[in-house]
Formats: C-alpha cells, structure tokens, sequence
C-alpha cells in the first residue's frame, strides 16, 4: 500500500517517455544476448564440454572479433568489410522490396478473388497451399532460367531474384487476406444490402477495412519471407552482389575466418528486422482500430 | 388507421418457411402501415417478428405474398433507399469517425462531400453527438453507438425506419432516455417506424399501435391501439391509462401466444 503510494507520487520529470524506455528496452535485451553469447563460450571452453558441439573461436567466434571484423577489410586492397556489407545488402533489400510488392499485391488480388467464388477457393486453395510445400531451393533455378530471359536489360539478374522472393510472399498475403474478408460482420453486410450497395462496394466500404489487422500480420511475415527468399533466390542466379552470394563466399573461408560469415548474418537479420519494422510503422498509420485490438 | 393516405408499408399473405428443419416463421401476415406510424412488433422468440422486419426491408425474401413499401415492390424500395434500419447492436464501423459512420449511407448514394458534411452535421445535433464528430466508436459508450446508429438510419430522411431491438443491449436508464428521444426525433420528421421489441412497457410507450405476434408458426395474435396522447414523456409511464394497455397487451401475448417456453411465460 505504501509502496504503491509512494510509486504513485513519483515526480512526473523522473519518467522517461515511452520511446526512450522502449528502446532501452531493447538494447538491454540485445546486451543480455551478447552476455549469454559469452557466458556459454566461456563455461564450454573452461570446462571442455563438447555437447552439443565443441566450442572455439571457429564455431563460436567472440562478440567483440565479429564487431572488429565490421571495421576491417575481407580482403586486401579493398573496402571495410560493413561498407561491402551494407551495398549487399542495399542490392538484397531492392530484390527483397521488389518481390515483397509483387507478391503482396497477387496475394491480395487472390484474397479478393477467391472470396467472391467458392469454386475457385475449392479449386484453387489446395493448390496454393500445394506451392508452398515445394522447398524454393527447387524452384529458384527454373524460375531463373525462364524469367531472366524475359526480363529487360536492368531487370537482368535480380529481377528473377525479386520473383522468387515475390513466391515466399504471396502466399501469407492471400490466406490471411481471405480470412480478414471473409471476417466481415454479417450485420454489417446485412446494412450494406440495405443500401443496395455493389460488390464493390461492400469490398471496398466493408471488407477491405475488415481485412486490413489480418493483411498486414501476413505483410509482417511476408517481409521477413522476402528477405530470405531474396538471399536464397541469389545462390541459383550466381548473383554476387547480394548477401547471398556474401553468405556463399565466406561459407567457404568459415574455418578461416569465421567472424565474417557471422557479420554477414548480422546484416541479413538486420535487414529483415528493418523490413518487418517498415511494415508495422504503415499498419500504425493505416490501420484505425480500438487500442486494444492492435497488437 | 387513416383510410386517407395510401400506407407505406403494405403486407400482404406474407409467408415465410425455412427448408431447415421445415419451420414457418411467418404464416400469413396481413399488416399495413399509415405514413407517420410509430408501430411495434412484440413476441416471444421465434414469433417471427424480425423475420417479418428483414422481409419488409428485403432482405429475407417471403416464401409467399407480396410486400410494397412506399408503393413499390420491397425490391425496389430497398434498392431506391427508401428505408433506414437499426439493429440490436449499433454495428458502426471501427475504422470510420463518428460522422463519417453517418455519412456512409449518404457515400453510397452519391451525395457529395459538402452536401454530406452538412447533413452530417444536422444528424449530429439530432441525436445530441455535437461534439463527437471525430471520435471513433470505441470511444462511445453503448447508448451513444445506438444513437450514431439511429443517426446514420435516418441520415438520408428515408420515409421509413425499421428498428430491430435497437434498445435491447442498453442498461434501462439508457434504454428510456433514449425511448424519449426516438420519440422526439419522430415527431420531428414525421416517418414511419416499425420497431421491434421484447419490452411491453416499452412498445406501449413509443408506439401509435402494438402488433402482438405469437410464435410457431408466427401469426399475428392481435393489435392493440395506443390511444396516448403524443407528445408522450416521463409522466406518461406513470399514466393509468399506460397500465391498462401494458395490461392489455400482456393479455394478449398470455392467451394468444400459446407454446411459450418457460422463461418467456414468466418474463411476461
């Protein structure tokens, strides 16, 4: 009872505004992380333990060597490694963007198609979710054998890429798009044929502001889907520009320096959190909705 | 009911049986209204009373019979907007403001932005919401959701409102008030309301005529006139004359509304 008093009476100035506790927040987790990062390199080293995997400065490379390998070159003669790094990843997220919109916009044109005919949905829900079950590493090289030679001078290369990307993110798009237009209150529906409103309408009026929490928690796993497509797409197409061909450049020199295969993975993180945050800032600024159902 | 005026709302043998399970909710109702009723639908569940309102505004098509509303076919009167209807719940869209939940019906029919602004604007003074403009429904408690709702039924002035237990979820001090200003807003604009209600006290209160419905098949048991003078208030639920035709009415759902289930015999 006192101590809730007191908490209460705290003066006002000694509160931090909310941006800058959440961030603190964040950076003491990321902190927390690094630490236990080093707690079980150290536990395994000093006692030898080698379950599940031994541990050294291959396989676990201290925080502070992969940190340093962001500020030295890979290689003589070139760059710091964070500015090669950073064009990489420049070049992935123009893939990863790319696909992302092509993506997300079949997947919500199926959405809205599909929930205007049953019959297409039983015909073709199966074989959308079929698409999925295939592992992309199968389909990246065919999609880049017949799309790259359609596609116009500066699409070459990466817009296969952005294809590929585009298959991992319409497919979240166009289930939840369904749902969220399907979610549509009867009553509400009911209202709208009171006003013999037009399909269109009732799609645009109704369903489409009804869809939109369901469409953008797909959009959210779409963008980070869109980043791993965008890398994995690059491995078949050869594309040394990217974070995939990185990935696949410094997998070969890992029991060499292995702090560079692991800043690669940094920037690739980093770049689908950056994607998933681009798309919660635009669900803030779309999505009206009663507090407590935001999430 | 005035021979004068041709009605607004013209009932005709309407029939209404639904293939699951083979039951007739309508079984040949005969009802027509005078333009400028206030008339309830009263009864227990299943009597058919919001069966026959959906089928009225064209959205439950009868099995049998004809409906005119406004002299046309029900089609066309929902398709030429010629009533506004209510529901139990206020079902606003969260993703609208206050005045632009009003507006819809009026975006749908093509007015424009300055025209509806002003509407809008006059709706809100109507209902008492002047300062809510811009709030979201959330924001609004249960009684002032109901009455952007009635706001946005009566938006485009249609010659008809239908009502569908649009009190039903509110506390009863809400219910009340907002009793005394549908009555208000009715006597402002002079339409026609076919209102629908569990409430006896209620349908004696607003309406110019009771409409006692009994269920299985639902039929109308009986009509009762509501001979109170209007403008009504307060003083009018405490008016002998409101208890006799309470009583009347509870009469006639206790003998003509045969097979009641338990809870709603001692509801009555």
């Amino acid at each position: 009872m006192t101590n809730a008093a007191a908490a209460a009476t705290v003066p006002h100035r000694l509160r931090l505004p909310g941006s800058v506790r959440r961030a603190a927040a964040v950076l003491a987790v990321v902190a927390v992380l690094l630490g236990l990062w080093e707690l079980y390199r150290w536990v395994w080293t000093t006692t030898g333990w080698t379950w599940p995997f031994l541990v050294n400065d291959v396989s676990m490379p201290h925080v502070w060597t992969i940190v340093k390998a962001f500020g030295e070159p890979a290689q003589v003669n070139q760059p710091s490694l964070i500015s090669i790094l950073l064009h990489k990843a420049l070049f992935t997220a123009k893939e990863a963007a790319a696909g992302f919109g092509i993506g997300a916009v079949i997947g919500f044109a199926l959405g809205v198609i599909l929930v205007h005919s049953r019959l297409l949905q039983r015909g073709f829900l199966p074989y959308i979710v079929g698409s999925q079950t295939i592992p992309i590493l199968a389909i990246a090289p065919m999609v880049v054998v017949w799309v790259n030679p359609r596609l116009p001078g500066p699409l070459q290369g990466w817009g296969a890429v952005a294809v590929i990307a585009a298959y991992l993110t319409f497919f979240p798009v166009a289930i939840n798009t369904l749902r969220g237009l399907q979610s549509a209150d009867p009553r509400a529906l009911e209202l709208m044929r009171t006003y013999a409103a037009s399909r269109w309408a009732v799609l645009w009026k109704l369903r489409v502001p009804t869809s939109l929490p369901y469409v953008f928690s797909a959009l959210r796993l779409a963008a980070t889907a869109s980043v791993v497509g965008a890398i994995i797409g690059e491995l078949p197409s050869g594309l040394q520009d990217g974070l995939g061909g990185a990935i696949i450049n410094f997998n070969q020199y890992y029991s060499l320096e292995p702090q560079e295969l692991w800043a690669t993975n940094v920037i690739a993180a980093a770049l689908g959190i950056a994607f998933f945050l681009v798309v919660v800032a635009a669900e803030r600024i779309v999505v009206r909705r009663a507090p407590e159902t935001l999430t | 009911m005035s021979d004068a005026a041709p009605p607004v709302v013209r009932i005709d043998g309407v029939t209404k049986t639904f293939p699951q399970g083979n039951v007739t909710a309508l079984q040949e109702i005969d009802l027509a209204l005078a333009p400028g009723e206030f008339v309830s639908l009263i009864g227990p569940s299943g009597c058919g009373k919001s069966t026959l309102l959906r089928v009225i505004g064209d959205l439950i098509e009868p099995t049998a019979g004809t409906v005119t509303v406004n002299g046309k076919p029900a089609r066309q009167a929902r398709s030429d907007g010629d009533y506004g209807i209510v529901f139990q719940d206020a079902v606003l869209f969260d993703w609208r403001t206050v005045a632009k939940n009003i507006g819809l019906p009026l975006e749908m029919l093509g007015w424009d932005r300055a025209k509806r602004r002003a509407r809008v604007e006059e709706m809100l003074e109507l209902v008492e919401l002047g300062g809510f403009a811009d709030h979201h429904p959330w924001q609004l408690s249960g009684g002032m959701q109901q009455r952007v709702s009635i706001a946005r039924a009566l938006a485009f002035e249609p010659a008809l409102l239908l009502m569908d237990e649009p009190f039903g979820a509110l506390d009863e001090m809400t219910r009340e008030r907002l009793n005394l200003e549908l009555l208000s807003i009715w006597q402002q604009l002079g339409s026609t309301v076919v209102f629908v209600t569990h409430s006896i006290s209620e349908a004696v209160f607003l309406s110019s005529r009771v409409v006692v419905m009994s269920p299985r098949p639902g039929r109308i048991a009986g009509t009762v006139p509501i001979d109170l003078p209007y403008p009504r208030a307060v003083e009018t639920r405490e008016a002998p004359r409101f208890f006799e035709l309470v009583t009347e009415v509870r009469e006639l759902l206790r003998t003509r509304g045969e097979h009641l289930l338990p809870e709603e015999e001692a509801a009555l």
